[in-house]
């Protein structure tokens, strides 16, 4: 494999939008990164971190979002580029110091400060389809928006450049198709600033005065105003006096050219396509809108830019007085979801009062005759050999055998699939990273009022780091009735297998202290009790013993994420088969149709459960869960 | 036949896991090579836990594209996974698109609960049939496990569409993909997978329309 950071100027390479974000910093000269691995952001600092040594910069995995985004401040404050990147969820976490950054500045020789935030319209792997842009705009924040892969290079490379110009951080936004999508990508050359660090103590870098400080945020953002009016990451092609204008930004910006491709209306459409969003370049936009009396903005999530071209309008003495603003609010392209090329073009041919066919009637007849008859959903599911599946297992006949129709709260990691078909939907509260624990400790509270409900909270070890622990605090002090499962599979395994304060090694594959979960809570004066999760019998009865105690307590279920385990071992545990013979087949069903382990269906003749010893991991769990003892296995040499 | 429409739209789909990923950087690094825009989109995150993955990938002479085709579109679809092969033929298929598919049906975990029936075999091997100009069934998982990793079931499925000769890609051109992506020790193998898959899609089952 080449390596990101390496000095080849002019190549062009297949790059990921994130590994191309990765590859801009490191050509702006970025000595100091950090982060909090979610998608659509984790290969951003996971690909800073895999060069970390051979470019001679520092990179860690924080605890959380907020702890990553003061550790890069700190090094811009003393002189360093620095740079952070989060997915949005992560950047709701890091606001209250954002602001306050924003507003204090980066001190006497702040080195440039880039923020990378990446938004999931969809939802592919987030709760919601938050648009951080408009976070920008409510904090005053200067904001980018890349194009493709190679944009999100130059962009986040020029937003460095632009920090220590305006003396302030700078936002980069991308959504998942730029960040997880792979176009190619001119490499540059690799800037070795080599900085020392060194924090002027004349200052104290601080937002306080308030007012004072946000004259200077107003003052601050008319100046870069000025710069990105200038801005060639803004451009307009087509045609003199075009029919109609589409506004364009972000990946919608390939859609809008491919959607005017296929109407053939390169005549008719020009695409004003914006890069620079906030501070919103409104002469820049007003300039070019004064040549049409039609636009179709065309964004992801919400209609942001559309928001401030109508504002443009209402004010503007120069624009057509019926300009007639096209998107999302007029209903022509979707409020929810993520944009696609299909929805751009069936947009446009309706306002060009067009006819577009994808396909013809007689084909879509079959397919969808096909789908009616044959096709069904694939949900997402557990790995074979994941704990997980052998941990709600158990969790599953613990809160049955106790029978006060206990609950479990949770949050957000591969366990999360719980609620998914993979799972029993045990976790009947779900919402943001140690929200569980939160909930927990409220339900926890309830007794006084009558509740007779055993509550558990479910987090994972990295999500135990992240934000559980302030709410295990108010559980212990204000004597909370609630159980803590930390789900430990020595892994933030949903994102990529990544560090957290509890794993023996940092970011950049170096030794750490790992942070002991047990010890802590003990000395915080919690029961503490550990299991394995693949000991079903006695992880079930370690659970019903702790239900019954009137105090916090905390169940740690650990065992390697199977994926690192496999990695690591190269080699299965067990080799696993089924006794033909002793299996009832279809008269039972047991093990396939409640254990839903994906290496483990039935041959469609005998009926039969069988192994897919492509898929088996080898775990050696399904023995236990077969009433009939029919499943076999055997250690491997 | 080498597909000349401009961008060239190949679909590839399977199960999380299943090493999709690699399918798309190997062949989009190759068409890069030859001078092609190329825009690859994917589904990571949790999907790549058991869910339906697919990844885009795009090919032009003339402009910059987007990551994701539109709807009905594909030229051709490669997928791991037959129930995959339908649910994208669903969505991209047309009358012109060819179909590769890896025939290792791998059960939706409503199946393994009962909720859903998965389809009955021959059924979903005549609807892909029928949905597809031509349809290509080999049985790469199978393969790979006699190679001792059913993991290179993606580059055996590759191997197939290589020898159709549908994209303007050589066997060197991969070979170039391979030798760079993998650690020697790993080359060897995915080399005898390749070519495990040209020689076989030359023996095994097509069904034209």
């Amino acid at each position: 494999m080449t390596s990101l950071a390496r000095e080849a100027p002019g190549t062009r390479e297949l790059l990921m939008g994130n590994e191309a974000i990765a590859r801009g910093a490191l050509e702006a000269g970025v000595q100091f990164a950090t982060g909090y691995p979610g998608t659509p952001s984790s290969e951003i600092v996971e690909s800073l971190a895999r060069v970390a040594n051979e470019a001679g910069i520092y990179v860690e995995w924080s605890t959380n979002e907020k702890v990553a985004t003061e550790a890069a401040a700190a090094a811009s404050f003393a002189g360093l580029r620095a740079f952070s990147a989060m997915k949005t969820a992560g950047i709701n976490v890091a606001l209250d110091f954002l602001a306050h950054l924003n507003y204090s500045g980066l001190g006497k020789n702040g080195g440039g400060l880039v923020m990378v935030v990446c938004d999931d319209p969809e939802g592919h792997s987030s709760g919601d389809e938050a648009d951080s842009r408009w976070f920008a705009s409510s904090e005053s924040i200067p904001l980018l928006e890349p194009d493709s892969p190679e944009e999100a290079k130059e962009m986040t490379k020029w937003a460095f450049d632009l920090s220590e110009e305006f003396n302030g951080f700078f936002l980069v936004r991308t959504t998942t198709r730029i960040s997880l999508s792979s176009g190619p990508v001119t490499l540059g050359k690799i800037t070795f600033t080599g900085r020392k660090a060194s924090f002027d103590t004349s200052q104290c870098i601080s937002p306080y005065l308030a007012k004072l400080h946000h004259i200077d945020v107003l003052e601050r953002l008319t100046k870069v105003a000025k710069a990105f009016e200038k801005s060639s990451f803004n451009r307009y092609q087509g045609p003199q006096n075009p029919e109609l204008i589409i506004v364009c930004s972000g990946v919608g910006t390939r859609y809008a050219l491919e959607a005017v491709q296929s109407l053939n209306l390169g005549k008719s459409v020009g695409l004003l396509k914006l890069g620079t969003l906030w501070p919103f370049p409104r002469e820049f936009v007003e300039k070019h809108l004064s040549k049409t009396k039609q636009v179709l903005v065309v964004e992801e999530i919400d209609p942001f830019l559309e928001t401030f071209i109508k504002k443009t309008a209402f004010e503007s003495t120069t624009l057509s007085g019926d300009l007639k603003v096209y998107g999302k609010e007029s209903g022509h392209l979707p409020r929810i979801g993520e944009l696609r090329p299909d929805l751009v073009i069936k947009a446009l041919a309706t306002l060009f009062e067009t006819e577009y066919v994808d396909r013809e009637a007689d084909y879509r007849q079959k397919v969808s005759d096909a789908s009616e008859k044959l096709l069904i959903d694939r949900g997402v599911t557990w790995c074979a050999g994941c704990p997980h599946r052998a941990s709600f297992w158990s969790i599953k006949k613990a809160l049955q055998k106790d029978g006060r129709d206990g609950f479990l709260t949770g949050d957000i990691g591969c366990y999360t699939l719980d609620v998914f078909p993979a799972g029993d939907k045990l976790i009947k509260a779900l919402h943001a990273m140690g929200s569980g624990v939160g909930l927990a400790t409220g339900f926890g509270q309830l007794g006084q009022f009558g509740s007779e409900q055993p509550v558990v909270a479910v987090c994972g070890d990295s999500t135990f780091f992240h934000s559980s622990i302030p709410a295990l605090l108010n559980a212990i002090h204000n004597k909370s009735n609630m159980a803590l499962i930390v789900l430990d599979n020595r892994a933030t395994a949903m994102t990529g297998f990544q560090s957290h304060p509890g794993t023996a090694f940092d970011a950049m594959g170096n030794k750490a202290p790992a942070i002991d979960m047990a010890n802590l809570c003990q000395s915080l004066g919690c029961k503490v009790v550990i299991t394995d999760p693949f000991d079903i019998k006695g992880t079930t009865a370690k659970l019903r013993r702790l239900l019954k105690e009137d105090k916090v307590k905390v169940l740690i279920m650990r065992r390697t994420c199977e994926l690192v385990r496999m990695r690591e071992e190269k080699k299965p545990p067990y080799t696993v088969w089924v006794d033909a013979e002793k299996c009832r087949g279809e008269k039972c069903g047991f093990c396939t149709r409640s254990f839903k382990c994906p290496a483990l269906p039935w041959d469609i003749e005998t009926e039969k459960a069988i192994i897919n010893k492509a898929v088996c991991s080898g775990c050696g769990v399904c023995v236990d869960i077969c009433p009939f003892g029919a499943i076999v296995k055997q250690e491997v040499s | 036949m080498v597909y000349h429409d401009d961008p060239l739209n190949l679909v590839i789909s399977g199960v999380g896991g299943q090493g999709n990923i690699l399918l798309s950087r190997l062949i989009g690094r190759s068409l890069l090579r030859k001078g092609y825009h190329v825009a690859v989109g994917e589904t990571l995150g949790v999907a790549q836990r058991g869910g339906a993955v697919m990844s885009n990938l795009r090919a032009s002479k003339k402009m910059p594209v987007g990551p994701l085709i539109p709807e009905g579109k594909a030229h051709i679809i490669l997928s791991l996974e037959p129930l995959e092969t339908l649910r994208m033929l669903v969505r991209y298929g047309n009358p012109q698109v060819t179909t590769i598919t890896n025939f290792n049906p791998l059960f939706p975990v409503s199946v393994l609960s009962r909720k859903d029936q998965y389809p009955e075999y021959d059924a979903l091997k005549e609807a892909i049939a029928k949905l597809s100009a031509s349809a290509w069934f080999l049985d790469a998982t199978g393969m790979g496990l006699e190679l001792g990793a059913p993991i290179v079931a993606n580059v055996i499925i590759l191997g197939g569409l290589i020898s159709l000769n549908l994209l303007p890609l050589t066997r060197d051109d991969i070979e170039e993909e391979l030798k760079a992506s993998f650690s020697p020790d790993r080359v060897e193998l995915n080399l005898k997978a390749l070519n495990l898959g040209m020689e076989s899609i030359a023996s095994n089952t097509q069904v034209s329309n």
